[in-house]
């Protein structure tokens, strides 16, 4: 399992490679919840395109941040979900609380940030 | 409903063995035709199992036993996750979603079981552990063969 953490402008991208499993899951949100702190940011999103597998444990570190972001004023989106994890989303109700975007482009105009 | 194959594995109560769980049982069931879809649905239900073994029924401790058993019948493939462990309170609201009172958990394991699975059962007992038994049935196709 990879996790890369970038800040663009006021918005932390986050792309998380592999397995996102129980294994994966305590490391996740121990690094970008420590990220998120340190460079004061409100506003996430959880690029998914290298996922191969989620479950409930990696859907719980989406959740929980996405109710931090929340907490803090903030707003997150989910961008490049593969059909199947797109599945598992829809089928876990996040779909519902938010929003998922084909690609990073239209999750950052969403979040505020255009590209280039 | 005949006995085609059997898998037995003992794993510890750590979180890598999540992965190892569902790739074995995934390994064990392309033995039959499932597509691809099956098969996955196969891994995240497998990984719900074993992960609720491991957070809810030893509490995060490392060294509880988990045994998993696959049978692959003649008409279905049959996945079995046994824990020791503290074993569950209220059997109905642990079937509800968002039944965790953790705000990083979504209360979903069951609700994925039993979505992707054509049958899920459970048998526990406070203080004595759980008993997961999930039940996929084999491609028509598979069955017509047998």
């Amino acid at each position: 399992m990879g996790l890369n953490l970038k800040r663009l402008g006021n918005i932390m991208l986050i792309e998380v490679c592999g397995e996102f499993d129980l294994s994966a899951a305590d490391y996740c949100r121990q690094e970008i919840d420590q990220k998120i702190r340190a460079e004061g940011i409100k506003d996430i999103l959880f690029d998914l395109e290298k996922v191969a597998f989620i479950d409930s444990s990696g859907l719980g570190v989406i959740l929980g941040r996405y109710r931090k972001a929340k907490e803090n004023g903030g707003r997150m989106a989910i961008s490049n979900a593969n059909p199947r994890i797109t599945k598992i989303l829809e089928l876990s109700g996040i779909t519902r609380l938010i929003p998922v975007y084909p690609t990073t482009s239209q999750a950052l105009r969403f979040l505020g940030r255009g590209v280039g | 409903m005949r006995l085609r194959n059997r898998m037995k594995l003992e794993l510890l109560s750590l979180p890598g063995n999540v992965r190892l769980a569902r790739i074995a049982v995934a390994a064990f069931a392309s033995e039959v035709d499932y597509n691809v879809s099956d098969l996955e649905e196969i891994k995240v239900a497998v990984s719900e199992a074993v992960s609720n073994a491991i957070t809810h029924g030893y509490q995060q401790k490392k060294d509880g036993v988990i045994s998993l058993t696959a049978t692959l019948f003649t008409d279905a493939l049959e996945i079995v996750v046994q824990d020791h462990g503290k074993g569950i309170d209220d059997l109905e609201q642990a079937f509800e979603p968002n039944s965790s009172s953790d705000p990083e958990r979504m209360g979903l394991g069951f609700v994925f079981m039993r979505s992707f699975m054509d049958k899920v059962d459970v048998v526990s007992e406070p203080g004595q552990g759980t008993t997961v038994k999930l039940r996929k049935k084999l491609p028509d196709k598979v069955q017509a063969e047998t």
